[in-house]
């Protein structure tokens, strides 16, 4: 080795000494910043602009911590989790369908966070719903929060019934004659006189008979026993409930047949059925008198529905309590006074006409509180099962000849039951 | 003293240069055909829950749940009607609208175009604007409502419903096989149909005498790729039916597709990713066997 070289090796290595000290500090600055992703099933602009606003939030208090919000389609959302958990490219957080929480739950998949929410100062989780936590609960452990709970209702395009000359449903309530033989009746008249459709069950297409349960829990009806081992489908509830239908598409034709496309909030229908979180989609501008209706009374009386999204931390998650964490940063009660403004709280505290009416705009006290706060005090979640996946493609396809003009319903009620059973007896 | 021989003989060297140029080919082949398919096979040995994320080995458990599937049977049934009804519909339209276009006609490229155009439209937005022509109150029956007729509900009857996809993938790939055909047929040498002619030849004998032999070793390639497509069919079943109505259309992938990503078993799933891509070998092969049969170049 030179002189010359012999005089620039104490400088060189400084240099790398230097250079190995700021990467150590800057991969320890990395290990400490944490990146959370959620997946939701919204790409509703204002949706992702409440919770941006709601991760700088929890920035503010975490300011290592960044979360992101992941969209992925709404019609196969559950598909596309698991497939990301399955690629070892699972979320942070997740939205969970309530038809799939018993995967999620029962399968382990969650990271539970019952302790953390309770821990967390001014959460107050005892302000919850214990009915709203069911689904989300096992042997006592919260597995993930219930921030969505969303009634169904009826919305009423007022004008083209109307222009049927039949009885809105307001004023089919004030006589209180509003029950599901006089709405298919009003549906029925509009169908015939504008050729528009009647009564829409958003969502449910042929396909998604979950969404039916809006119809058939009038009824009584459901589709497996209270402990989900024995199928009710063959029993008379169900088959009347279910001729009941058929007998509104295909002899009254006031209902959309199968592979008929009709959308109550273009003005092409009476009536939808759907959550009342779907008031977003009314027009903007007020193009026709709309009005939101609590389900119509059913044979066993009045009922009402709601439909449930949790969130939960995935166990595969590397920072699984710091995703505990924002969940409950995100739901408690501040955030979850903000969100009940498309997501309806669980919370008690929030359950009220005045402090829904002051993030629901759109929707009068009367409204919110027929619908929303009676809604969810007394419905009933749409059902779920454990391998609800496969029981859901079972029953669609056992169902499929009762969407028929002349369909043997008891037989084909029978052959669903023998069909699913075994699998529910499992 | 003899002359020791350079070890870089011009042998070696262009064993050396065929090596190094097929070489990415066969890191690829390996990498994203062999090493998956050798993976597939190995985790129709497990059961494996996604959720639980559990792996369990269970040996030939998955191939004796297929046997004892009840839902297999119409599903093989259904993948069978759709792949015979594609290969007939298809090879017999292209081949028709290869001869028409083989004219020397006035704007012909611009059919050829035409015909061609669907190759090139995504196959999911083709299916979506199938998906709205076809629906009871769509473009389709508003068109016979027209000529008095009460259209089908297509997608929603058994009858109608495969019947349905099949013209859907038809409409969407016959371009391709009509331009191979097509190319094939302005590859016949005209002396042979002029020779035809002076012995007398109809029209249909020199068809069936020159053409088609002519043309075989093209109607070999299209049939393969047809038949390999049809029993690949996803996103058309997808879109428009969703397996249904009952398992009517339930074929072999998209049943592969629940069993997987809906139903989280994907163990069985790829136990039935075994099952069809044993049934697309044995067809290909028994294409290729046949080839010495029916194909002209192929006769001894």
């Amino acid at each position: 080795m030179s002189q010359r070289s012999l005089r620039l090796l104490p400088k060189a290595l400084g240099l790398a000494g230097s250079l190995a000290l700021c990467l150590a500090f800057a991969s320890q600055a990395a290990a400490q910043e944490v990146k959370l992703r959620m997946t939701i099933w919204s790409a509703n602009e204002a949706h992702l602009k409440l919770f941006n606003s709601i991760a700088e939030g929890f920035k503010a208090q975490q300011p290592n911590v960044s979360v992101t919000f992941e969209p992925l389609p709404f019609d196969n959302y559950t598909t596309a989790l698991t497939t990301q958990i399955a690629g070892g490219n699972a979320p942070d957080m997740a939205w969970i369908f309530e038809t799939s929480a018993h995967d999620f739950v029962n399968s382990g998949a969650l990271y539970p966070v019952g302790k953390t929410l309770a821990a967390t100062p001014g959460y107050a989780l005892a302000d919850v719903a214990p009915s709203a936590t069911e689904r989300w609960t096992k042997d006592g452990t919260l597995y993930a929060y219930p921030f969505s709970t969303s009634p169904f209702g009826v919305f009423v395009n007022n004008d083209l019934i109307k222009q049927a000359g039949a009885k809105t449903p307001a004023e089919l309530i004030a006589a209180n004659q509003w029950t599901w033989p006089n709405a298919i009746a009003t549906a029925q008249a509009v169908a015939a006189k504008s050729g528009k459709g009647g009564i829409v069950v958003r969502d449910f297409n042929y396909q998604a008979w979950q969404f039916l349960s809006s119809v058939y829990y009038g009824w009584g009806a459901s589709p497996w026993s209270a402990d989900g081992k024995r199928c009710t489908f063959a029993d008379k509830p169900m088959v009347d409930a279910l001729n009941f239908v058929h007998d509104a598409v295909f002899d009254k034709k006031a209902m959309p047949g199968p592979g008929q496309n009709v959308d109550f909030f273009a003005g092409d229908a009476a009536m939808t059925i759907t959550q009342i979180s779907r008031a977003s989609l009314l027009p903007k501008e007020k193009s026709f008198d709309w009005d939101l209706v609590p389900l119509p009374r059913g044979p066993m009386g009045d009922y009402a529905i709601v439909g449930q999204a949790g969130v939960g931390v995935l166990k595969q998650s590397k920072n699984a309590e710091m995703a505990a964490k924002f969940v409950a940063y995100m739901t408690n009660p501040e955030n979850s006074a903000k969100l009940a403004q498309f997501f309806p709280s669980a919370r008690r505290s929030l359950l009220n006409a005045d402090t829904l009416g002051k993030t629901n705009a759109r929707l009068s006290p009367a409204q919110l509180d027929k619908v929303v706060v009676s809604g969810i005090s007394t419905g009933k979640l749409m059902p779920g099962h454990t391998d609800f996946a496969r029981l859901q493609q079972m029953v669609r396809a056992g169902l499929d000849p009762v969407w028929q003009p002349k369909a043997d319903i008891p037989a084909a009620m029978k052959s669903i039951c023998a069909q699913i059973g075994p699998l529910l007896a499992k | 003293m003899q002359e020791a021989r350079p070890f870089w003989t011009l042998a070696r060297r262009e064993a050396l240069a065929g090596g190094l140029f097929v070489a990415p080919q066969l890191a690829g082949v390996l990498v994203f055909v062999l090493a998956p398919l050798a993976l597939v096979f190995w985790y129709s040995l497990h059961e494996w829950n996604v959720l639980a994320n559990t792996f369990e080995f269970t040996g030939a458990q998955n191939y004796q749940d297929l046997l004892q599937d009840a839902t297999l049977p119409p599903v093989l049934a259904a993948s069978a009607v759709f792949a015979a009804g594609l290969v007939v519909f298809n090879l017999s339209l292209a081949l028709l609208l290869a001869v028409l276009l083989n004219q020397k006609l006035v704007g012909i490229t611009a059919f050829r175009t035409l015909f061609f155009s669907p190759v090139v439209v995504s196959l999911v937005a083709w299916t979506i604007v199938w998906g709205f022509l076809l629906q009871a109150n769509g473009g389709i029956n508003g068109v016979l409502k027209l000529a008095g007729i009460e259209g089908p509900n297509w997608l929603r009857m058994p009858a109608t419903a495969m019947a349905s996809v099949i013209v859907v993938q038809v409409f969407k790939n016959v371009g391709l096989n009509m331009i191979l055909l097509l190319a094939a047929l302005q590859g016949v040498p005209r002396e042979l149909y002029e020779a035809a002619r002076i012995d007398g030849a109809s029209a249909w004998r020199q068809f069936r005498r020159i053409t088609l032999p002519m043309i075989s070793p093209t109607i070999l390639l299209t049939s393969v790729i047809t038949v390999v497509g049809a029993l690949q069919v996803f996103a058309q079943i997808a879109v428009l039916t969703q397996g249904g109505p009952g398992h009517s259309t339930t074929v072999l992938v998209y049943y592969l597709y629940q069993q997987t990503f809906q139903f989280h078993r994907f163990g069985y799933g790829s136990t039935l990713a075994i099952v069809l891509f044993a049934i697309v070998a044995l067809l290909t092969l028994a294409q290729w066997q046949l080839r010495k049969r029916f194909v002209f170049h192929e006769q001894s």
